[in-house]
């Protein structure tokens, strides 16, 4: 029990269950999936696919954070990446071959590689902050992506590229298959060898790490690079589902999607741990809470307010001070507990870190779950 | 100068230290700019005959009258090492409750004070935020960023116009500043936000501390200096600069109260400040610099839309390039005191 309750993933993953579950009271055939041609279709499969570029894209803002950084030109990169690719294959003449898709597709990764070094050597060889590094691309490419195309939307009519982000592979969006690939090769490189710990020891203290012989400079460097190329590769996703590339609208707040997957699972911003799982459970929170909006007919635009409202949560949650705060007026008048959901939230966390009394656990726990 | 007063105070021990070369270098950067803007007009000069009237030069004050208000408040943020993201959704906020205020009947002296109120309430919420729960400036702006484009929708998707008559005068009427020259009144509010800054900056308690915040909060508290009171107060300041700055957006350039309107407009802000010479980790920079920096910005896009064929890229790009040049610049000089402090 003290395991499950402990579990960082629990809040985000409980989060996401009621996302599902209200969506579909309001919406009975949420749940439905229907077959045609051998591929799936329905809203759960549309969340999937919409959520590939904002999950690739996390994954790479948690390696970043980890380190204690953020890279705020991902959106930025996705419109360049995208951009290169689409107006490659628009200037072959036979936008079919998979030779052409292959080379385009190599294109707009090398160019996402490109503006990943730029990112670390900002970062890692002047010593700029990450923040401000990071902004120098956001502003400029995006102009760069405008030149690219000469200040057109470029559209793109290539099947194999249309693979990429709209396609179907054994049944299921070919898109959310490659994100899930990328997610398990990144978990089992980053947890499987000691490269995650040297992360968490970089953004921990990179001078301690880097006198201990841990090669931060070079780390920290790598997961620039890694992070722009997803960042590129999410820009061809979408791109291809779109069949479009607009230099100013690919992408646009991709970085703080990511930025909030990254927070929904409980990366802390202050660097030095991650959790890719729960980037993994914020990213589709994020998609499931566009489409729950879509789905119940409220104009899609207040998404916003609601993602305002979880960000400003969850960093309350994450915050001590908050804490403090909600522990402080919790033990003074313990009768107010079971009114207020986020108070509950927070002592169980506080309960559980500081493992107060077992029986306080006990009933907390049936607080949270209803049982006796 | 009073600048330099105002740091010995707040800094005593890095600039008692400090030589007469250090002492220059502190103004480095904000000549750097000014000398930059002159080189910018320079070259518009040598290649369009007609780009050096007074007449061009007024219309980048005019066109980016709501940037300079805009970059004021936020290098009072800057200054104490925080960053407001918000702004350019505040902006839009402000213009869609001018706009829907307006249209159901308010007249323009009530829903002003309203719209002014309405940058301060969220900047002041965002200050709280990050004072007493220590909230990482960057993420706790990017909530009321979300915050302010939401209820934007929650107002109305669609645009909605402005045609009260006080709105229709303040973008029409015109004051002759020079023979041929003539300026609308959103530049004097906007150069009256500037000295404003720069004298509450430069000879207050509230301004002394903003920047010592910025060299070290924890000296700064233990110097006695009200931290908190100054920490949560740029916040309210850029709020309310960015519903001023949404007053002369509407007066100029748009008449209207749009979801879509000053998308991204935080990051020009940013971008001005820093050409401007503000060290953006705090601590050191001028107004008079953010306000050089605007125009820098004003007249290289004047010039990209001078040429005509130009892809208007080239404005991101070269906002981008001079954004790094002047961070870089910061980075050697402030090397320079950190091996010697």
């Amino acid at each position: 029990m003290k395991a499950v309750l402990s579990n960082r993933l629990l809040w985000p993953i409980l989060v996401l269950v009621a996302l599902l579950i209200a969506t579909r009271l309001q919406a009975p055939t949420f749940f439905d999936i229907r077959v045609v041609r051998g591929n799936l279709f329905g809203s759960l499969i549309n969340i999937a696919r919409n959520t590939a570029p904002t999950l690739l894209v996390g994954l790479g803002m948690t390696l970043v954070i980890a380190t204690r950084g953020i890279d705020l030109s991902v959106g930025a990169v996705a419109a360049m990446a995208g951009a290169a690719a689409t107006m490659f294959l628009q200037g072959t003449n036979e936008p079919n071959r998979i030779v052409n898709v292959l080379l385009a597709v190599g294109i707009g990764l090398g160019l996402a590689l490109l503006a990943g070094a730029w990112n670390g050597f900002l970062v890692t060889v002047l010593g700029i902050q990450p923040i401000i590094a990071t902004l120098v691309l956001m502003t400029a490419g995006r102009g760069l992506a405008q030149l690219i195309t000469d200040e057109q939307i470029i559209t793109v009519h290539s099947q194999p590229y249309k693979l990429i982000g709209g396609g179907y592979w054994l049944g299921l969006p070919f898109s959310i298959i490659l994100a899930c690939a990328i997610f398990v090769l990144t978990a089992l490189l980053t947890r499987r060898t000691a490269l995650g710990v040297l992360l968490e020891s970089v953004g921990v203290n990179p001078e301690a790490s880097r006198l201990a012989g841990v090669r931060s400079r070079s780390i920290t460097w790598t997961v620039y690079i890694i992070c722009a190329i997803f960042a590129g590769l999410a820009g061809l996703m979408i791109t291809s589902n779109a069949t479009a590339a607009d230099p100013n609208g690919t992408g646009l707040f991709l970085e703080i999607d990511a930025i909030l997957a990254v927070v929904i699972g409980g990366t802390s911003l202050a660097g030095g741990r991650f959790s890719l799982g729960g980037t993994l459970v914020g990213a589709f929170i994020i998609q499931t809470m566009t489409t729950m909006i879509l789905t119940l007919g409220i104009a899609p635009e207040i998404t916003l307010v609601y993602k305002a409202a979880i960000v400003a949560v969850v960093c309350l949650i994450q915050s001590q001070e908050a804490r403090a705060l909600v522990r402080r007026l919790v033990f003074q008048r313990p009768d107010k507990v079971t009114s207020d959901p986020p108070a509950a939230v927070d002592r169980e966390d506080e309960v559980v870190v500081a493992a107060v009394d077992a029986t306080e656990l006990v009933s907390v726990a049936s607080d949270v779950t209803g049982e006796p | 100068m009073s600048a330099s007063g105002t740091v010995i105070d707040a800094q005593p021990s890095r600039l008692r230290l400090g030589s007469e070369r250090r002492h220059w270098a502190r103004y480095l950067p904000v000549t750097a700019t000014g000398v930059l803007l002159l080189v910018a007009i320079a070259i518009g000069a040598a290649l369009y005959d007609r780009f050096l009237t007074g007449q061009v030069l007024a219309n980048v004050l005019i066109t980016n009258s709501h940037l300079i208000v805009l970059a004021v408040g936020m290098t009072f943020v800057i200054l104490t090492g925080g960053i407001d993201l918000s702004v350019g959704a505040v902006v839009a906020l402000s213009a869609m409750i001018a706009s829907k205020l307006l249209a159901s009947g308010w007249t323009a002296p009530t829903a002003i004070p309203v719209v002014l109120l309405t940058g301060s309430v969220l900047g002041l919420l965002v200050g709280l935020m990050i004072h007493y729960f220590k909230i990482q400036p960057f993420i706790a702006s990017l909530a009321a960023m979300f915050l302010a484009r939401g209820l934007c929708y929650v107002i109305s998707i669609e645009s909605i116009p402005i045609r009260d008559p006080f709105y229709v005068t303040m973008s029409r009427y015109r004051i002759k500043i020079f023979p041929d020259t003539t300026v609308t009144p959103a530049v004097f509010i906007a150069l009256a936000v500037v000295a404003i800054g720069f004298v509450v900056l430069h000879t207050t308690r509230f301004g002394r501390t903003v920047y010592a915040i910025g060299g070290g909060e924890s000296s700064a508290s233990l110097m006695g200096l009200p931290v908190p009171r100054a920490k949560i107060g740029v916040y309210v300041v850029s709020g309310f600069c960015a519903s001023l700055a949404s007053l002369l957006y509407t007066f100029n350039a748009v008449q209207s109260g749009n979801p879509l309107h000053a998308i991204g407009m935080e990051l020009d802000a940013i971008a001005a400040v820093a050409i401007g010479g503000t060290l953006l980790s705090g601590g050191y920079g001028f107004v008079i610099g953010s306000l050089l920096g605007v125009l820098v910005l004003g007249t290289i896009s004047s010039l990209v839309k001078f040429n005509g064929t130009l892809n208007s890229g080239w404005t991101r790009i070269t906002t981008g390039l001079l954004v790094l040049v002047f961070i870089v610049m910061q980075r050697l000089l402030t090397l320079g005191r950190r091996h010697e402090g």
